[in-house]
């Protein structure tokens, strides 16, 4: 048994050396009365993309703060490319970048200032890791003698961005960078983290947005400080075993209405100009459709379709809250 | 559609600050009862826009009305009567359920006997009875928005303004969210919404949206996902907002 234990042991440090960015084991907080984040764990590896994907209050942010040697779990460790965060808390933040989801750049210094501000803490000039930031930098470098703080929103996240980077992180850590961002301008963050991710860097980005989800490497669903799953975003997909259909008609409000009176119902959720429907029993579609003709539906579009994320973070949330 | 009751009426409506041009001469009209979603990307005028609509900000040119009195010369008349739900939540998170609504039932005027009833109401409808003497910072964040919501109507405003009301909600709790909207809208309640979830556009009667502080497309979403001959109205918005000049808000 110690044998084994020592070889898994030893197997384990190996990795650490070569692929493994992050382990979390058992992580848990709570504020008072209020557990923030129950038992996480889960292993990260080098230069991939994952996801921590919930909506607000879940624990996303306290579980960056704590794996960005911040604050303190109450139980549980974790390691950054070997180092412990609580012990080697001093050279994790050597090679870590934060990009927290509150703006927390100096407001009254000027752009230029600022990026110059973060590279010296490290130790670096601008110059150094010029390479990394470019692109985005000199979106916002026309605007490098004005105030942080006057900045726009999609100016200031992407400086943000910059002076998290400056220092060249091995592991990133962006907490919710497109929270209240447009999905012209998120589309072009995502390409932004794609090419870092080239770049061999590994990062760890927390969103709200589902239909993000998809870019990730792999992803985990956490919602109430729990996860409810972790995996790659075609592995979750494929565990959801019920059949789904898409149903349309010419009156949608309606249609809400009489999809819950239907009895051979299990769930009935909107998706954009669709509902997203589970039935109880296999579907006999002939029926169902003719339900919808006597309610006074037309144009009935009914057709069976792969679930997206949202569909299976709706149903794994309902599972742990019926 | 056109002998419909005009809530929101705008003529050129325009925002200049020193030589930005926020708002650019923008003219559209909103229906009673009519869920209005007003888009566009970071930076392209919507909230300048919704400013002048809330009587928040004085247009430097154009005309407009809402619940029939005028931006300009009416704005004490506008704020009673519209609700208006900020994008940053904003009830008292130190005081109790039914204390936001008794505070917020009284800033608008409302009789002792009518809070009575609407709290009673909202309570039961939001399924929170037990919590009404729960202090709101402690309630979770999905409730919240509904209560939030369900304040921002509670003086039964001709139109009601919410400025992305689900941002960071959780898929179930959003879609709650809306089943809300729509009472709303069945008890004679304009909605002017904005929000950055694209599916929800879907679910607006007719949708505007914004490129660089110009009205560049207004149209049910079935009519404009055909005129842009798009399969959803993600692409219809990123086939518009790319045309943009601007960039970020």
């Amino acid at each position: 048994m110690t044998d084994i234990l020592n070889v898994v042991c030893m197997e384990m440090s190996n990795s650490t050396k070569s692929n493994i960015a992050l382990t979390i084991d058992g992580l848990s907080k709570s504020y008072g009365e209020v557990k923030a984040i129950r038992s996480l764990s889960f292993t990260a590896e080098k230069g991939e993309i994952f996801g921590i994907i919930g909506p607000d209050g879940a624990g996303k942010t306290t579980l960056f703060r704590i794996l960005t040697t911040l604050i303190l779990a109450d139980k549980g460790s974790a390691t950054i490319e070997g180092m412990d965060i609580v012990k080697d808390y001093k050279q994790i933040r050597q090679h870590i970048g934060y990009m927290p989801g509150k703006f927390s750049l100096y407001q009254d210094m000027t752009v230029e200032e600022n990026l110059k501000f973060f590279a010296t803490l490290f130790g670096n000039t601008i110059e150094d890791n010029y390479d990394l930031i470019k692109d985005i930098y000199q979106q916002i470098e026309p605007f490098k003698k004005r105030r942080a703080g006057k900045l726009s929103g999609g100016m200031k996240q992407k400086l943000a961005l910059s002076c998290a980077l400056i220092h060249r992180p091995n592991v990133l850590f962006l907490d919710e960078p497109t929270t209240g961002v447009d999905p012209v301008s998120r589309k072009e963050f995502w390409d932004i983290l794609l090419r870092l991710k080239k770049e061999g860097i590994t990062i760890i980005v927390s969103t709200p947005y589902m239909d993000e989800a998809s870019l990730c490497d792999r992803i985990a669903l956490i919602q109430d400080g729990s996860f409810l799953d972790i995996d790659t975003p075609k592995g979750i997909i494929a565990k959801f075993k019920q059949e789904l259909f898409s149903v349309r008609t010419d009156n949608m409000h309606k249609l809400l209405k009489d999809l819950k009176c239907y009895e051979d119902i299990s769930t009935s959720y909107s998706f954009g100009k669709d509902y997203h429907v589970t039935f109880i029993n296999s579907v006999d579609e002939k029926r169902f459709i003719n339900y919808l003709s006597q309610r006074g539906h037309s144009d009935i579009y009914f057709k069976k379709i792969s679930p997206n994320v949202e569909d299976c973070f709706m149903l794994l949330s309902r599972k742990i809250q019926p | 559609m056109t002998d419909r009751e005009i809530v929101i009426h705008t003529s050129e409506l325009t925002k200049q600050f020193d030589k930005f041009v926020a708002v650019d001469h923008i003219s559209f009209d909103v229906y009673k009862g009519e869920i209005f979603g007003f888009l566009g990307a970071n930076g392209a005028g919507k909230t300048t826009a919704m400013r002048m609509l809330t009587a928040l900000s004085t247009p430097t040119s154009g005309q407009g009305t809402v619940a029939g009195y005028d931006i300009k010369r009416q704005p004490e008349q506008i704020k009673r009567n519209i609700g208006y739900m900020s994008q940053k939540f904003s009830l008292y998170e130190d005081l109790k359920v039914w204390e936001n609504m008794r505070l917020f039932g009284g800033i608008y005027g409302m009789s002792e006997s009518k809070i009575k009833t609407e709290t009673e109401n909202i309570l039961h409808r939001l399924n929170i009875y037990d919590e009404r003497n729960t202090v709101v910072g402690e309630l979770p964040l999905g409730w919240k928005q509904k209560l939030s919501f369900s304040i921002s109507i509670f003086h039964r405003p001709k139109i009601v303004f919410l400025d992305e009301p689900t941002g960071g909600v959780d898929p179930v709790t959003r879609r709650q969210f809306w089943e809300l909207i729509y009472q709303a809208v069945e008890e004679d309640i304009t909605v002017f919404v904005t929000t950055h979830y694209m599916d929800e556009a879907e679910y607006c009667d007719r949708v505007s949206i914004m490129v660089d502080g110009k009205i560049k497309a207004l149209d049910t979403p079935a009519n404009l996902r055909s005129e842009f001959n798009c399969e959803n109205m993600d692409e219809v918005f990123q086939k518009l907002a790319r045309s943009a000049k601007r960039k970020g808000d």
